[in-house]
């Protein structure tokens, strides 16, 4: 199982624009179901997430232009202020650009908390603003991150087996 | 280090450093405007157009099994309940019909005092009826949308009461949609008058949803736990003597300057599904124009903090 999944080298279908578009589509809307109260604080940012796994996995497909992208249309979603979820989107994808070959280094077991750091500085870079414009924290908005953290495992075993040819290899 | 200046095969555009500083730069700049200026209302309106589309889907998604659940169990709603709830429903009625010939008497009553006082009519406000469609998925703030937006003639600044009191107040407004900012968010200011006394003073929100603190009032201020406060009208904002909050606790402390005072706002500011937004308050008279300085320059102190 874990040699299965544990490297990105297996062959597997190219990463089709359509799927990715279709993926991040896919987190946004998850991130906008009518999360309340405690929940929306464990929430995990889907969006965020499937932006990462594309950023370590194709860094040259995905790249900080389509994660501020992202990030505006979160930002218009949420009414945040205009360029609060570009900013940690980018920084995020930023990080996924530069660690993914340390990353995909890793086994996709290992690989939450490798990704936790990153996700927790972009998660930092929003709630500093808030900070920054609105005076205060909430600290409970952090638990979203751990629960991101955690959702990676799962989330990039899904998109892998997506990704991967229908028929056995091995077949003639 | 000459030798080891790399040759690229491939041209891949400027590094990813490099686009990193130019989107960071790029949204501080857009918040920058934001914040100052909300030039960016006019893209937000463009781009909220499809976004809301696909947000209420989302939400029609995952609540409709709950609606369908809920539907079922009203179809299995037995008679006997039906017929004590017919019951209850009977015997409010008489209750209030009879709270209703007092009222009409009393507003008779009212009117004549008015013209005797020759004051100026207060008008009834038109009054809309809106749905709220969903919460915001900010823990930051506390806002809530409506159904109704610029189609229905909602405006910025409009207020939003239930049947019980003062909710909040329209911030934004999208074609179908507004965004209203509850009294209870962080800062956010109402002006208000104690209906026992008189005593006028400025209710705050917390950022808790179930309290409201009134600030800057001296230790010595007549206020008693169980007040009710209501809108005084005089910001222009707010109609006059809607209903706000309730004191719930006082802590008079000699060691600061000011009285700590705790309220609970009156109406179900979380619990409500259907608001009401008025529109058409009257005018007030124009401020006369030898007043206008010190005023000018107090109203802009006491702005309210930006939603």
């Amino acid at each position: 199982m874990s040699e299965q999944f544990s490297k990105d080298q297996e062959f597997l279908l190219p990463a089709n624009t359509t799927f990715i578009v279709l993926s991040i589509f896919a987190g946004l809307m998850l991130n906008w179901l009518p999360w309340q109260g405690l929940w929306l604080a464990l929430r995990p940012d889907f969006a965020a997430l499937i932006l990462l796994y594309w950023c370590t996995h194709k860094p040259h497909r995905i790249g900080i232009g389509i994660a501020f992208f992202i990030g505006i249309v979160a930002d218009v979603a949420d009414s945040s202020l205009f360029g609060q979820h570009a900013l940690s989107y980018s920084v995020l994808a930023f990080g996924g650009i530069m660690l993914h070959r340390r990353i995909q280094m890793f086994d996709v077991r290992e690989q939450p908390l490798q990704v936790f750091p990153l996700l927790l500085t972009s998660y930092a870079v929003y709630a500093s603003i808030h900070w920054i414009i609105g005076g205060k924290i909430a600290w409970e908005f952090f638990l979203g991150c751990l629960t991101s953290a955690l959702l990676w495992l799962p989330l990039s075993i899904l998109l892998q087996t997506m990704r991967r040819t229908r028929t056995d290899p091995n077949e003639l | 280090m000459d030798s080891t200046q790399s040759f690229k095969f491939f041209n891949r555009g400027p590094s990813a450093a490099a686009r990193l500083i130019f989107f960071a730069l790029l949204s501080l700049l857009l918040m920058f405007i934001d914040v100052r200026y909300r030039h960016l209302e006019a893209i937000r309106n463009v781009l909220a157009l499809p976004i809301q589309t696909l947000q209420r889907a989302a939400i029609n998604i995952a609540t409709q099994p709950g609606i369908l659940l809920d539907e079922f169990g009203n179809y299995l709603d037995t008679q006997g309940n039906l017929a004590r709830e017919n019951m209850q429903l009977r015997q409010q009625q008489t209750v209030y019909a009879t709270q209703l010939l007092e009222l009409q008497v009393l507003q008779a009553e009212n009117e004549q005092l008015r013209k005797l006082f020759e004051l100026s009519q207060q008008a009834d406000f038109p009054m809309q009826m809106a749905e709220i469609i969903y919460l915001e998925r900010d823990i930051f703030k506390r806002k809530v949308y409506l159904d109704k937006g610029s189609q229905k003639k909602v405006t910025a600044g409009q207020v939003v009461m239930d049947q019980v009191g003062l909710v909040g107040q329209v911030t934004r407004v999208y074609p179908w949609v507004s965004e209203v900012t509850l009294i209870t968010d962080k800062d956010h200011a109402v002006p208000i008058q104690v209906l026992r006394t008189g005593l006028r003073a400025v209710v705050f929100g917390s950022g808790n949803i179930s309290n409201l603190t009134l600030r800057y009032m001296p230790i010595s201020s007549d206020i008693q736990v169980g007040d009710v406060l209501v809108t005084s009208g005089i910001d222009g904002t707010y109609p006059p003597n809607l209903p706000v909050a309730k004191v719930k606790q006082i802590e008079r402390d000699p060691a600061y300057p000011f009285a700590q005072i705790l309220c609970t706002p009156l109406a179900g500011v979380d619990q409500q599904r259907q608001l009401m937004i008025v529109s058409g308050l009257h005018k007030l008279p124009e401020i006369p124009a030898e007043a206008m300085k010190p005023a000018d320059i107090k109203s802009k102190k006491s702005k309210r903090s930006k939603p």
